[in-house]
């Protein structure tokens, strides 16, 4: 039955956790009322598998001499100060912040993570209330289905291989990678780490990582190079976006979109028509492409000024989109 | 039961006895509504504890609670005796040290100047306290600066949506390139791919009707009651685009270097081109949307079908050509 297993866990866990030196299995067998009765077989088995569940936990069991001077019997215990939450020694406006961070995750299993969390912080004393305060608060999302494993992986520092495409290719092809930190860069979730197969720091898009994250090495078997800021490091390998400015006109009334991302609006100027009237936004521009996709998707109702190239690459693709190349 | 729900219950039952220490006597609902189980399962807890305690396990050795007493009246006080020996909770696994330090920084980042101040302190108390702390975030987020005005946003919705109330939006269409006010009925908020939707019963359109939260350029909860009530949310599994029944499907041939457009908008079929390219088919519910992302993508995407809409993307982009000639 479950009840006698958390009971036998338990005991397990005061026991080693009061006892003033390494207790032997014998003893711990001798003692836990639910390891009577079983076969030698039987009773390795479940310690094992009990060693394996406080493990899992997080509690620290330590493995040692039962007596020091003589180094032939081996015991467990478990030190108090790494089982125990140390004094936190929060204010209370800080416990009102941790009670907004456990609403901040829109993943469920992050979400029940900081539950844990905070179950523990109410254990320690702390009246950590959900509805304290009402302000506004960030959601930060993870659907991409690399994301557990991912994140798993990067917190046990566990070397991973996966399918990867980017768009452009039409097969994904298999990376090594010992992941460094799982990060957002623009609202979408990225793993750093070094890529082995290249052997210099990379990033990845979860989002284009097909099937499954593997574990391509132990837990703990490298460790992040002392000193890596990751957000910094995100930002370095992020394709830069600089920018410049650039002016266009737009019919009154129209590119009601460019006019919200535009610096400066300057009304009633001098038109390539006098259909209506014209206004001059001046925008900023990160890519002669992208603003020239955007002047042409405006279907004549903006046209470019400024740079003269900007100008000229909308002519360019105006005049191929109306037929004269095809 | 399975092993999962052993530990959780294991992880339950070492917060429990520090939490009913500190707490003194705490109606049992409540203990249960702080663990976040019903007042059975925490009944069922309370009794594992009851049987534990130091080795010898002897009444003056195990954990007194007054269990029987709660077993007549569910609605009592717990209380415990004889745990000093399980006084503090256990270390926050790193996983859960993780989570909360990654929610804190979104806070941080999303906080307005004058409250960064406390967020700052409890991060730096909660990484000193945890292995997971140190130098090295391992996981990190950044919310975009715009979102700012998008969680003003998301507020409105969550207060209407709370309050049982309709909502005044006004709402930027790029694809016929206006915005308009209308009175919403909110239903639910939705994220997909990072974007953010309001899900709504619209007035104007009187149908049921997405809004990218990026989009809504204005908000107001007013005091009528929402018309439309009792509107299930829809299953995220079956995909938020739904096919409408005006919608066309449209065939368009991608070029090698707009392969990333199916990845970008919610394609129906992909299959590739001999030259690298893709050709990929769209529900498409409005024209001149279609006509929009032609002239945008014109060198790299090619409308197929419907073919009546080549002609027209043509003729479109003759006259734009003339007004581009036409300025100097």
């Amino acid at each position: 039955m479950t009840a006698s297993k958390s009971e036998r866990l338990l005991n397990l866990v005061i026991m080693l956790l009061v006892a003033r030196n390494y207790v032997t299995k014998e003893r711990i067998r001798e003692v836990i009322e639910g390891y009577h009765g079983s076969e030698d077989e039987a009773f390795e088995k479940m310690f094992e598998r009990d060693k394996a569940e406080l493990r899992a936990l997080g509690i620290p069991l330590e493995l040692g001499y039962v007596d020091k001077f003589f180094e032939d019997e081996q015991g467990y215990r478990i030190a108090r100060d790494a089982f125990e939450l140390p004094d936190l020694d929060l204010e209370p406006d800080e416990v009102a912040v941790l009670g907004l961070a456990a609403r901040v995750w829109q993943h469920a299993g992050l979400a029940s993570a900081t539950s844990h969390a905070l179950v523990k912080l109410r254990a320690a004393g702390h009246d950590v209330d959900r509805d304290a305060l009402d302000v506004l608060q960030p959601r930060v999302e993870a659907d991409e289905p690399a994301f557990d494993a991912m994140w798993a992986m990067t917190i046990s520092r566990t070397p991973v291989r996966f399918d990867y495409r980017r768009p452009s290719d039409p097969e994904p092809t298999l990376r090594h990678l010992e992941p460094w930190g799982v990060v957002t860069s623009r609202e979408r979730w990225y793993v750093v780490g070094l890529d082995k197969d290249r052997g210099e720091p990379r990033m990845f898009r979860l989002s284009r990582i097909e099937g499954t994250v593997a574990a391509d090495g132990r837990a703990g078997s490298f460790e992040v190079p002392p000193g890596t800021d990751v957000r910094a490091l995100t930002s370095a390998l992020a394709p830069a976006r600089p920018s410049t400015e650039a002016t266009v006109l737009a019919r009154h009334g129209s590119a009601v979109l460019m006019r919200r991302r535009a610096i400066e609006v300057t009304p009633g100027v001098e038109g390539p028509d006098r259909d209506t009237a014209w206004d001059r936004l001046r925008v900023t521009m990160y890519s002669r492409d992208e603003l020239a996709g955007d002047v042409l998707s405006h279907l004549g109702d903006v046209v470019a000024v400024e740079p003269a190239e900007l100008a000229a690459l909308v002519a360019d693709r105006l005049a191929s989109l109306s037929g004269a190349g095809r | 039961m399975s092993g999962a729900s052993t530990r959780d219950q294991l992880a339950r039952l070492l917060a429990l006895a520090p939490y009913l220490q500190r707490r003194g006597e705490v109606p049992l609902k409540e203990v249960a509504a702080d663990f976040g189980v019903t007042s059975d399962q925490m009944l069922k807890d309370l009794r594992v504890l009851y049987m534990c305690g130091l080795p010898g396990f002897g009444p003056a050795e195990l954990i007194d609670i007054n269990v029987e007493a709660l077993e007549d009246d569910p609605d009592g006080l717990v209380r415990i005796d004889n745990a000093d020996f399980l006084a503090r909770p256990l270390r926050l696994g790193s996983n859960e040290a993780s989570a909360l330090i990654v929610a804190l920084r979104a806070l941080l980042d999303s906080s307005p100047v004058a409250s960064r101040d406390v967020v700052e302190r409890t991060l730096a108390k909660l990484e000193a306290a945890t292995e997971a702390g140190g130098a090295t975030p391992l996981v990190d987020v950044r919310i975009p600066e715009q979102g700012l005005a998008e969680q003003a946003t998301r507020g409105m919705i969550e207060r209407g949506i709370s309050a049982n109330r309709q909502l005044r939006i006004s709402y930027l269409v790029p694809s016929r390139d206006e915005t308009t006010d209308r009175v919403v009925d909110p239903i639910a908020l939705l994220t997909r791919d990072g974007k953010s939707y309001l899900d709504a019963w619209c007035h104007l359109a009187e149908d049921r009707r997405l809004f990218r939260l990026d989009r809504i350029v204005g908000s107001e909860v007013l005091e009528s009651a929402r018309a439309v009530p009792d509107l299930e949310p829809r299953d995220l599994a079956e995909g938020l685009f739904e096919a409408g029944p005006d919608d066309l499907v449209a065939r368009l041939r991608l070029s090698r270097e707009m392969r990333w457009f199916a990845e970008y908008y919610p394609v129906l079929t992909t299959c590739e081109t001999d030259d690298g390219g893709l050709e990929v088919t769209l529900s498409v519910g409005d024209e001149q949307w279609l006509v929009r992302l032609a002239m945008r993508f014109g060198h790299g995407l090619t409308v197929l079908e419907p073919a009546a809409l080549g002609e027209q993307v043509r003729a479109v982009a003759r006259s734009a050509l003339r007004l581009q000639q036409a300025t100097s």
